[in-house]
């Protein structure tokens, strides 16, 4: 299956995303047939099959979905969402702040800024459910955790303030920064559940095997 | 997980900081009331300061840090991040910010210099400090002292935005001049903008500064700040800009979605109908040399 990664590209570190994309499906030997890009309108979101909700401040970028319309599209989206930091909040279904409008498509209570300010974010080595090679370099800034999460929401990572990694169908949201971290292993994850495998793993008589799955390291 | 192995303060904290503030507005606010009305038109920061820099330049004198009750006020009205100026070497007002709970430190030049020839030693830090810079050379001496963001200076209080334009030309051309370099020249035209040569080769490789770079200094309406973002800026500053303006709320929110569609002529034509008046504006050139705020700090 190839793949069409659209990045919400209206505040926050869009082009980290961008890379980190590319990166993941470069070393899945999916890099030639596949798409990243950012998008900012009905009509981008509509020919992506995996969206991204970068990291940025929550308020502003739930006020610039409501200015641009987009709420409805981001909803009622078919594929899988990617979502890191300000991007976790927006999933939720319940935020500790009323101005922030949420989109619903995760069934979780989110805090923002949990850990406090600038001065109290922080790097960690995060142990992750199911995922292989080690614990993950999490970078977390004035991050939000989920206090609470529904049934059939998969909880990938939690610490003393809360949950600060979900899986649910399709969707990933994160409270650190994945894409700030050199480190596309849950990139490559979030991928896989959405049907994109490994160059290597395909059932082709091609033996050109770029990437395999257990090449995977932190860089 | 155990407090230990939680790491503060790092580099790659501070940048990624930065990072999330791209594609967005920044205001500069005196009080309270300010600095909501600055969230709710989708600021992604707001500045806390005594007096935006038109005042300052009006009253004259010595300009320092808020007083730390202004900040405090600040920071509890609003959840999106609060930044604070201090005086340029002024370490001292640093550390009173950084226990605050500022996010982030401008060492501006729009305040009186406390040091003409040293600046703060920002690695000393856990908060990430922004710069104001004209060329490249001085971006990355910022840099090299640790600052996790590079603004243009710009000539601030004017809402003139000519100083803002040639510092972020001065700044893209000379990276896009690095790119035609061999090795050897580089190294040359480090020590000759007097900037770290590992730096200058960095920013050949990457095409850019390794920091985010906002435009600061003299923008006053939504074309103005679109403009800026076309030259390449990240983001911006807008400092008297809003609240000397006749209509703060809807200038505000005019800007916002002028950075957020920088590109769309049709969109900043829309947001820039019957906003009143911008702030009034000064000719830099009438400006006496005592009187420009950019030459402090290089």
């Amino acid at each position: 299956m190839d793949v069409r990664i659209g990045i919400l590209a209206l505040q926050g570190n869009v082009s980290e995303h961008i890379d980190a994309f590319r990166h993941a499906l470069e070393r899945m030997g999916r890099g030639t047939s596949s798409e990243v890009f950012e998008v900012r309108n009905t009509a981008e979101i509509a020919i992506c099959n995996a969206l991204a909700i970068p990291g940025g401040e929550s308020t502003t970028i739930s006020r610039l979905i409501e200015k641009n319309h987009l709420h409805e599209p981001l909803c009622t989206f078919s594929g899988g969402i990617f979502a890191t930091c300000a991007g976790m909040v927006l999933m939720a279904t319940r935020v500790d702040d009323v101005r922030v409008r949420t989109l619903g498509l995760i069934d979780m209570a989110v805090d923002r800024n949990a850990f406090g300010r600038q001065k109290e974010s922080f790097e960690a080595e995060l142990s992750i459910k199911g995922l292989k090679g080690g614990p993950f370099h999490a970078i977390f800034i004035r991050a939000p955790v989920a206090t609470c999460v529904g049934t059939g929401v998969t909880v990938l990572s939690r610490m003393n303030q809360g949950v600060v990694g979900v899986e649910y169908g399709k969707h990933m949201a994160l409270s650190f920064h994945p894409e700030l971290s050199c480190d596309t292993r849950l990139h490559e994850r979030f991928l896989k559940k959405l049907g994109v495998c490994f160059r290597s793993e395909q059932k082709t008589s091609d033996m050109s095997k770029l990437t395999l799955p257990d090449e995977r390291q932190i860089q | 997980m155990k407090l230990k192995e939680l790491r503060f303060g790092t580099e790659l904290l501070k940048r990624g900081f930065a990072s999330m503030q791209k594609g967005g507005v920044i205001m500069d606010v005196v009080n309270a009331d300010q600095a909501k009305l600055a969230e709710e038109a989708g600021a992604v920061a707001v500045m806390s300061l005594e007096r935006v820099p038109s005042d300052i330049r009006k009253s004259g004198g010595v300009a320092r840090m808020a007083d730390p009750e202004k900040v405090i006020e600040i920071i509890d009205a609003v959840t999106i991040p609060v930044m604070g100026k201090v005086r340029i070497g002024h370490f001292v007002e640093a550390q009173v910010l950084e226990t605050l709970g500022v996010d982030m430190i401008d060492e501006s030049e729009v305040l009186t210099p406390a040091d003409e020839q040293y600046h703060i030693d920002k690695k000393l830090f856990k908060v990430p400090f922004v710069c104001g810079a004209r060329d490249l050379g001085e971006a990355l001496r910022r840099i090299n002292e640790g600052a996790a963001m590079i603004r243009t200076k710009g000539e601030a209080g004017t809402g003139n935005v000519v100083e803002a334009v040639r510092h972020m030309r001065n700044i893209t051309g000379e990276i896009r001049r690095l790119k035609g370099m061999e090795y050897q020249e580089m190294i040359d035209y480090a020590r000759e903008i007097e900037a770290p040569a590992e730096l200058v080769i960095e920013c050949s490789e990457r095409g850019r500064l390794p920091v985010v770079n906002f435009s600061a200094g003299g923008i006053a309406t939504p074309s103005d700040a679109a403009m800026m973002m076309q030259l390449g800026a990240d983001g911006v500053f807008v400092g008297s800009g809003i609240f000397k303006s006749t209509s703060p709320e809807r200038m505000a929110k005019a800007i916002v979605e002028a950075v957020n569609h920088f590109n769309d002529a049709n969109v900043i034509a829309r947001v820039s109908k019957g906003l009143g008046d911008a702030m009034p504006g000064l000719d830099v050139h009438t400006l006496r040399d005592d009187e420009v705020l950019q030459t402090r700090g290089r």
